[in-house]
């Protein structure tokens, strides 16, 4: 757990000194924000299709940051010092905290950035919407870092990741776009119920399995 | 296999096409003679699941041993696995165009084919990505594990959840209802179990070949260096 801690910090500490992912992040989120705008312009979008392509956003926003934390390690060629002083759990408990705090501080701005600019886009139930963001953001964290590992020992790491995510990660997103669908039409939390239980499932199971499997993709 | 045997699912699958096509299935209420696809369609969809778990099988028994040849025979599942899963898409949306009207619906089942599909093009990307055989053969076992996994979300939640068009998940339920009852009669039943039976040996027979031919090219270029 202390590895753990100290993989977080150190991630965190050089995220602060060079803001690298997160103003990369920023700028494509601004840039596929503008895409929607100016392809809407003028457009009346219905609030459920609205619920779909803020996902699509937050889809593709993680795809193009999620994989840095274990391809910068190969390509700066220190995964093999890690390998020497934390365990392979530690590394990913330390990716995972450093990844989920990530896309929670991006949804954060997606959200807003969203809210502000889609007039469609009007959340009546603010606490299916709140806990769906919450929940499926820590399962979207979780499959896309255990893919990241795999990636990173790969060629042509950039195309492969969202092709290898996409298929693990639709559950998910189906459950994600029909709960913000719901919460966009004002639905009761107990109508989003089912939702939830996939949602938390598949954030558990996926994170199991990752730790389970991680010893395999860590040492090779 | 033995040459008999060989020959016996030749002239197994090719009565059970016969008898399917042409044996008298009774009246069923909104499909008529075109429930005739239950002998070709369902045995294929069988087979493209089954070879993703046996690919995943020899995947996890990789893991354990370490065995190259392991990783050919869970290559070998997958290529076949995809084969059946592209055949299964096929006779199924051919099918769908003229009993629901369009070639695609996003019927829960139809959405599950596709992201079996989207996983084996998935698997095959990440396998030519990966150059060192060990490395290949460790990760896409593990992709192989995490993508099998998810198939309980969409097999057994997602029609739960979303109304289906297939026969079996609509009120109507004139062949399998969700109960797991069949309401076929037993000839077509017998007819339909022949057939699953003569297909899985077919995809037996294939995975041998398949596997036989993996390992001996996998050998001789072991050899050449």
């Amino acid at each position: 757990m202390r590895g753990a801690a100290a993989i977080f910090s150190k991630d965190l500490y050089s995220e602060l000194r060079t803001r690298y992912a997160l103003n990369s992040l920023v700028m494509f989120v601004v840039v596929t924000l503008s895409i929607i705008l100016f392809s809407t312009a003028g457009e009346t979008v219905s609030p459920s299709l609205s619920a779909g392509i803020l996902w699509v956003i937050i889809f593709f926003a993680a795809m193009s940051g999620l994989s840095r934390c274990f391809v910068s390690e190969e390509e700066r060629g220190t995964s093999m010092t890690l390998q020497l002083w934390v365990a392979p759990s530690s590394v990913l408990l330390g990716k995972l905290l450093f990844n989920s705090l990530l896309i929670y501080v991006l949804n954060a701005l997606i959200v807003i950035a969203y809210m502000l600019t889609m007039p469609s886009f009007i959340v009546k139930s603010p606490l299916i919407f709140f806990l769906t963001i919450v929940v499926g953001s820590f399962g979207l964290s979780a499959a896309s870092t255990f893919i990241a590992a795999i990636i990173s020992k790969a060629n042509s790491k950039g195309t492969l990741y969202p092709v290898l995510s996409f298929p693990i990660l639709l559950p998910l997103l189906m459950s994600v776009i029909d709960a913000t669908r719901l919460s966009v039409d004002g639905a009761a939390l107990s109508e989003a119920l089912g939702d939830f239980k996939i949602m938390f499932s598949y954030a558990v199971v996926v994170t199991t399995a990752a730790i389970v499997l991680f010893d395999f993709v860590w040492r090779d | 296999m033995k040459n008999w045997m060989k020959i016996g699912i030749g002239i197994w699958i090719a009565v059970v096409v016969a008898v399917g096509i042409a044996m008298p299935i009774g009246y069923i209420p909104g499909l008529g003679a075109k429930a005739r696809i239950i002998f070709f369609h369902v045995p294929m969809s069988w087979l493209a699941v089954l070879a993703f778990f046996m690919s995943m099988w020899y995947g996890i028994a990789y893991l354990r041993k370490k065995d190259m040849k392991l990783d050919i025979k869970s290559a070998a599942a997958a290529e076949l696995g995809f084969i059946f899963s592209i055949l299964a898409t096929v006779t199924g949306s051919i099918w769908a165009k003229f009993n629901w009207g369009s070639f695609w619906n996003w019927d829960p089942r139809e959405t599950s084919i596709f992201v079996l599909l989207l996983i084996y093009g998935a698997y095959f990307s990440l396998r030519s990505a990966l150059e060192v055989e060990e490395r290949r053969a460790t990760l896409s076992a593990v992709y192989s594990i995490v993508a099998f996994i998810t198939v309980p979300f969409f097999v057994f939640i997602m029609p739960r959840m979303m109304t289906g068009l297939h026969p079996g998940e609509g009120s109507p339920a004139p062949i399998v209802n969700a109960n797991g009852k069949m309401y076929m009669d037993a000839n077509m039943r017998y007819v339909f179990y022949a057939s699953l039976v003569g297909f899985s040996l077919l995809y037996v027979w294939l995975f041998q070949l398949r596997s036989k031919i993996g390992i001996l090219t996998y050998q001789n270029h072991t050899e050449i260096e």
